[in-house]
């Protein structure tokens, strides 16, 4: 090694200082592969912009027909294409009920796996415990729809409830699994955020003669506050989002209802629906679920951007 | 913060009990603290019991006995299985069992000396033999209850057959999709999903890594890095189905003469192909595989571009030669999630029009195609047990596929990395 090195030393000084220059070059090839991936990265604007024209363009197209009205739109609750009334509620309603049913069971869940896995449990144990959260969160939705139309309707639902008041499609089942569907999303977000918490304050509060509950609940998740609020918000509008679930076990064909035993359509499964069969381009029908999936991004848009705000917005930073 | 959160006064501020209080106290702590304990713990036990349930709900629905029903004895057409016939002995079989005007109508459909052997053997199983399944029973009755079953079958179904099933089965995996639920397979919709892997993960993968480079590597903090990165972030958050939505007015529509292959001399399709499918799922796996290949890179320790540099080496050549080779692990771990989350979506395609009865394999990007999550999709919503046994058997398919994609990115992982 250090005879080669040499050998190389001389070579290098065997060169006539000033027949080289040493200033940097503009070299084609490095500007063009710049260009390149400033392209590549451009490709995320790109797409934002074609889904918003795209989207602003079709609704624009179905707001401008004769039949709709926007005031109808957002004001009435019948959404019955064949007749040409188009009110949105229906759809909404489902969706919102749906998503709700799925946060009120994977918040309170995916938090206490949070705090159980950065709280109580040894790093052995948690090394068992979170690639089965993985697993879990790895799982395609369309297995999850499967699951709750052939086991959560038939066996838990209509065994608790009675056979004649839950119908075969319905909400609930639909919200529970898509419970269980983003428990691990909250779950590793809010162990993110507890996990951040740094160790002197826990130090700080068992040296003043607190239990593990009591530094937890008191110290740990207020000062991860914002982190497990992020997770609720991004959850919720994973649910809003989520298609396979609803478009499996909550029915097809919309439905003003507030009975979570019931059937209704969501936002995303009549998009499914709709557009799964061959439509014709020119139909109201094509142009309308170009309105709900309006609906939809500005929704999961808003609900995204207010969960980075907060997570900016409230963080504790800590030395 | 602890003490502003609602401690009632009397029990830690200003007030240190004493004597039996102090232990009455304390206790009291601990059985809350134990209490709570359980209930956190029992959240995640929660979980694992539904994933359980999940795969119990599966394996029950894909194994078990069915009651089976045949029009002619199989033995009684050849001295030989059926299987181990040749295509023509296979044709002649069909001639002799089936009408003409049938018979001419297949060979429209495909001439029968083109058709394989895989093929005709399929049309004699579902013509002549007419095989029948009557009754389906789950794994854990068959397993516990099997008395009642066979009292069952030979009191319904007296001229029936009883036997253990396996839906999940290697001609499940080859043969193409069929109405008869004993005789479909996933065998075309497992290539629909390879091809439109394929395409996507050509497309997001090298635009993917080059967008990474840029923010990590070229941006300066302008505004075009901040509108490029919110974007990203956005993006990630945008619903499935809403790039189906987009993939549906861009690929499928606007820009069908070049997915439909009309542009290349391709005439009986429409936008709704492999291609389209492709662009869709690239554009959606495209923030998943930035982000991870940005975490890659950002690894990559600034002291091995510094050397590399101080040694005159360009900026292209510093990333190729240093930092790409040691952010590659990193990269391929990003892909390969990128990769099982493409293999998994089913939104998107359903939007773009992947069609669910297709009895042909794909041999071009321009075809139509199915993928295993819409067959999984299909099938559950048909009514029927036989259905939901096929889809149960397409499950194990598809997550079988998944977890082992995922181990091999958690052991790449676990190989490569490394620390600085």
């Amino acid at each position: 090694m250090e005879q080669e090195a040499s050998v190389k030393i001389e070579r290098v000084t065997g060169v006539v200082p000033g027949e080289i220059d040493l200033r940097g070059r503009r070299r084609l090839s490095e500007s063009v592969i710049q260009a390149i991936t400033y392209l590549c990265g451009g490709i995320s604007i790109f797409t934002t912009t074609a889904i918003v024209i795209v989207l602003f363009r079709e609704a624009w197209l179905f707001f401008g027909s004769p039949e709709v009205d926007i005031g109808e739109f957002f004001g009435t609750t019948t959404w019955q294409p064949e007749t040409g009334r188009f009110g949105i509620w229906p759809l909404m309603t489902a969706t919102m009920i749906t998503s709700l049913i799925a946060l009120l069971v994977a918040v309170p869940l995916g938090l206490g796996a949070a705090v159980y896995l950065s709280e109580y449990a040894t790093p052995r144990s948690r090394g068992y415990l979170k690639p089965i959260l993985e697993i879990l969160a790895g799982v395609p939705t369309v297995v999850y729809g499967y699951f709750a139309l052939t086991f959560v309707t038939p066996f838990i639902l209509q065994n608790l409830f009675g056979k004649e008041n839950v119908e075969i499609y319905n909400m609930l089942s639909a919200g529970l699994t898509m419970g269980i569907m983003i428990l691990p999303l909250v779950a590793s977000m809010s162990e993110d955020a507890l996990s951040a918490v740094p160790r002197s304050l826990r130090e700080g509060s068992y040296g003043l003669g607190a239990t593990r509950l009591e530094t937890a609940a008191r110290v740990v998740v207020p000062a991860a506050l914002s982190g497990i609020f992020a997770a609720v918000i991004v959850a919720m509008s994973r649910a809003v989002g989520e298609t396979m679930i609803v478009a499996l076990a909550s029915g097809a064909g919309p439905k003003f209802t507030f009975n979570p035993f019931q059937a209704a359509e969501t936002m995303t499964g009549h998009i499914a629906r709709i557009s799964g069969g061959d439509i014709s381009y020119a139909s109201i029908q094509y142009t309308s679920i170009f309105s709900i999936a309006l609906v939809l991004f500005f929704v999961t848009l808003l609900l995204n951007l207010i969960s980075g705000w907060v997570v900016r917005r409230f963080r504790e930073v800590y030395e | 913060m602890s003490a502003e959160s609602g401690q009632p006064a009397g029990r830690s501020i200003g007030y240190l009990p004493e004597g039996n209080a102090i232990s009455k106290n304390i206790a009291g702590r601990r059985i809350r603290g134990a209490v709570w304990r359980i209930l956190f713990l029992s959240s995640l036990i929660i979980g694992i019991v539904a994933l359980a349930t999940l795969l119990y709900t599966i394996v029950d629905d894909a194994f078990g006995y069915i009651v089976v029903q045949t029009k002619v004895d199989p033995d009684t057409l050849a001295d030989r299985p059926l299987a181990e016939l040749s295509k023509e002995e296979l044709t002649e079989i069909l001639r002799a069992n089936i009408s003409s005007g049938l018979f001419r109508r297949f060979d429209r459909d495909e001439p029968f000396s083109e058709r394989s052997k895989e093929s005709v053997l399929a049309l004699v199983e579902e013509r002549v033999v007419g095989r029948e399944v009557v009754a389906v029973y789950k794994l854990t009755e068959s397993l516990l209850d099997r008395e009642r079953i066979e009292a069952e079958t030979r009191e319904k179904y007296p001229r029936a057959e009883l036997e253990f099933h396996s839906w999940i089965n290697r001609e499940f995996l080859s043969r193409p999709m069929s109405s008869i639920p004993i005789l479909a397979g996933v065998g075309n919709a497992i290539l629909g999903s390879l091809w439109v892997i394929v395409i996507t993960m050509l497309l997001a993968v090298p635009v993917g890594v080059f967008g990474a480079i840029y923010l990590e590597e070229y941006a300066s903090d302008n505004w075009y890095y901040r509108l490029v990165e919110t974007n990203i972030n956005n993006l990630a958050g945008v619903p499935s189905i809403i790039y189906g939505i987009l993939g549906l007015a861009i690929f499928v529509r606007a820009l069908e003469p070049f997915t439909s292959g009309a542009m290349f001399g391709v005439t009986d399709s429409n936008g709704r192909t492999i291609i389209s499918a492709g662009f869709t799922m690239a554009l959606l796996i495209l923030p998943l595989i930035i982000i991870n290949a940005r975490e890659a890179i950002r690894a990559v320790p600034q002291s091995l571009r510094q050397a590399s540099y101080g040694l005159g080496a360009t900026r292209w050549q510093t990333i190729s030669n240093h930092v790409l080779p040691n952010a590659l692990p990193g990269i391929l771990t990003g892909t390969i999630l990128g990769m099982s989350r493409a293999i998994g979506e089913t939104a998107p395609l359903i939007v773009i029009g992947a069609s669910t009865f297709i009895v042909f394999s794909p041999d071009s990007i321009f075809d139509k195609f199915t993928v295993i999550p819409i067959q999984i999709y299909n099938w559950t919503s048909q009514p029927g047990a036989q259905f939901r046994s096929i889809a149960a058997a397409a499950i194990i398919v598809l997550l079988t596929t998944l977890l082992t994609l995922n181990a091999t990115a958690i052991l790449l992982r676990n190989r490569f990395q490394r620390s600085y």
